[in-house]
């Protein structure tokens, strides 16, 4: 018999474990940011410690001016506009796709999907070299086309993830839209794009932080740095060969990250159902 | 895939307000084929996929029998590329091996290292989300650039982890300029981002029934035995989906070597994308590159392949 006295220390011992674990986990991070408001000459100085002895914001104002010119201010344009489009064709064109693979019958749908579930295992970086040959060819090298456009085919994973939501919406829901005088089309908009918002929420989110992370596309084709994103900026900006303001670095660095936490901790429940539901990769 | 099923079911139950399904009539829904209908609403994808996929892919075997440069015509020069691969490039091996030890060493521990963190979540009672969300958070942003030039400061000389040693009066060390040590910084990296497996071991965990490790309790086992007899069977079909889907991503890495080492000290981190990129984008020899590319799907797809096959003698199905 386990007595209260033991199941009490087993608690005990179990938050502070795992407390303890945390913060090892965190600890990267919150130095990140400590050092992020030290003074320059101080990063390095007992690097270890978290918090500087003297607070330093100048930092953030310092690095924000960019460099050749060009302010971080730009850069979170560029990022915020690839990321808008990019997140919209991939939402809107997956939605299409998911209704047509879950509700409708056609020809090869079978041999379609099997497509389907096969490029979605097919990374990126495979195909990158003949797909730059041929946006080179179309003359989209240094324009946001080649980062934008291949959203707007529909994104499997975003596809999977809409199908699964919709396979769970009742079908007699479709059939009473068909009596009540409904076609294939309008039961799409009608119905169940209604119904799949928070799938849709979901897709949003995640296309939201790969492409905010995105770092390989914009490096293959962006030249000009006033057209640079913030994760190709942020790279430049850190070169261990250009860095002498290295507190303003660790501000620059904290700063990219912040936009995607704050998604994160906003929307964390679609996130947490993203991942569990679908394997989506976090 | 076997966990499906479950969560469809799961997310039945969210749709309370709407009317259950029965099975019999789900099947006389659309009983009329719509081709015209179903090839309208997936033909951007059948147009994107024969565009930016299959013609792409294509594309890249046919170059690869090329010394294609991006400028210059390309002659077909046979299976030079890949003889060059095979017989003359010590960097091709190096690259090869590289990257086996990174994915064969950090794939197998974050996975054992989420799995070991969602048993020990799943016991939580008090304050579990929070823990979540917490241990969650390296995974949101491992990927980014910010995240890997940290990393390189973290290790770096007078970095963090230095500064700690010399604390505790150990020794130092040149983590990122030694050899031998360079690429566990960047293990540890992918081991960091444990936080997405965890979250899909956590969804598993929650769909093994109470009533089995009762029934199991009263028959006399104990923790470990109901452990490897019951938690670690009904977590296969999870396990098999993370070692697929985190091998093929663990072979793909390629922004932690190019930020954080660039590929150095003496190549000891020369991921195969990061040498192929260089191919392809700084010695221009898209040729080359292409082969590089096709060698590593063939790589990617005999894994797949084998992971599969070998999945009938260790992933359970629970057949209800």
């Amino acid at each position: 018999m386990i007595t209260r006295k033991k199941r009490v220390r087993n608690k005990v011992i179990q938050h502070v474990s795992l407390i303890a674990l945390t913060a090892v986990m965190l600890y990267p991070l919150i130095w990140m940011l400590g050092s992020s408001f030290k003074e320059s000459s101080q990063v390095f100085v007992d690097a270890h410690r978290i918090f500087p002895e003297t607070w330093n914001f100048s930092n953030y104002s310092d690095g924000w001016k960019g460099f050749a010119g060009i302010t971080f201010g730009t850069f979170y344009k560029n990022t915020f506009i690839i990321v808008t489009i990019s997140t919209i064709g991939a939402i809107l064109s997956s939605a299409l796709i998911a209704y047509g693979f879950a509700r409708i019958k056609f020809r090869f749908k079978k041999f379609w999907f099997v497509v389907m579930m096969l490029t979605m295992m097919l990374p990126f970086e495979i195909i990158m070299i003949p797909q730059y040959v041929m946006f080179n060819w179309f003359g989209w090298i240094d324009t946001y086309l080649p980062l934008i456009l291949p959203t707007f085919f529909g994104v499997p994973f975003f596809i999977f993830l809409i199908m699964q939501f919709i396979r769970t919406i009742p079908t007699e829901l479709d059939q009473a839209a068909r009596i009540d005088g409904c076609n294939t089309i309008t039961i799409f908009t009608r119905i169940i794009a209604p119904l799949v918002v928070p799938a849709m929420m979901t897709a949003a989110i995640f296309s939201f932080y790969w492409r905010w992370d995105d770092f390989m596309a914009p490096l293959l084709y962006l030249q000009s740095p006033d057209k640079y994103p913030v994760s190709l900026a942020l790279k430049m900006f850190s070169d261990p060969e250009a860095v002498t303001n290295w507190g303003a670095m660790f501000a620059m660095t904290t700063l990219s990250l912040l936009p995607i936490m704050i998604i994160f901790f906003i929307f964390q429940r679609y996130i947490v159902e993203g991942i569990s539901t679908s394997g989506l990769k976090g | 895939m076997g966990l499906r099923e479950p969560e469809v079911q799961n997310q039945m139950q969210k749709n309370k307000n709407l009317p259950p399904t029965k099975k019999f009539n789900r099947k006389r829904v659309g009983r009329e084929f719509e081709n015209g209908m179903g090839y309208m609403f997936i033909s951007p994808f059948i147009i994107g996929t024969v565009m930016l996929t299959l013609f792409p892919i294509v594309y890249s075997l046919y170059l690869s029998f090329t010394n294609f440069n991006l400028v210059g015509e390309a002659d077909w020069i046979g299976l030079s590329n890949y003889q060059e691969m095979f017989t003359s490039d010590p960097m091709f091996k190096q690259a090869l091996e590289v990257t086996f030890l990174y994915a064969g060493a950090g794939v197998p521990l974050r996975l054992v290292f989420a799995l070991l963190i969602a048993l020990a979540l799943n016991k939580v009672v008090e304050a579990a989300g929070l823990y979540r969300t917490f241990l969650y958070l390296p995974s949101i942003v491992g990927g980014s650039v910010g995240v890997a030039i940290m990393w390189r400061q973290l290790f770096g000389n007078d970095g963090a982890l230095n500064s700690v040693l010399a604390s505790m009066g150990l020794p130092t060390h040149s983590w990122l300029g030694d050899p031998d040590t360079a690429i566990w910084t960047l293990v540890v990296l992918y081991i960091w981002q444990f936080g997405s497996s965890m979250l899909i071991f956590l969804a598993g965990l929650r769909n093994i029934p109470k009533t089995y490790y009762e029934a199991s309790s009263v028959d006399g086992a104990h923790k470990i035995q109901q452990f490897f007899k019951i938690t670690l069977p009904l977590l296969t079909p999870v396990i098999l989906f993370n070692l697929v889907m985190q091998t093929i991503q663990g072979f793909m890495a390629f922004t932690p070597s190019f930020i954080i080492t660039a590929g150095g000290p003496m190549n000891s981190t020369l991921l195969y994308i990061l040498y192929m990129y260089r191919n392809a984008f700084q010695f221009f020899d898209m040729g080359y590159a292409s082969a590089l590319a096709w060698f590593m799907l063939l790589i990617i797809a005999v894994f797949t392949a084998l992971i599969f096959k070998s999945s009938d003698r260790w992933v359970h199905y629970d057949d209800n």
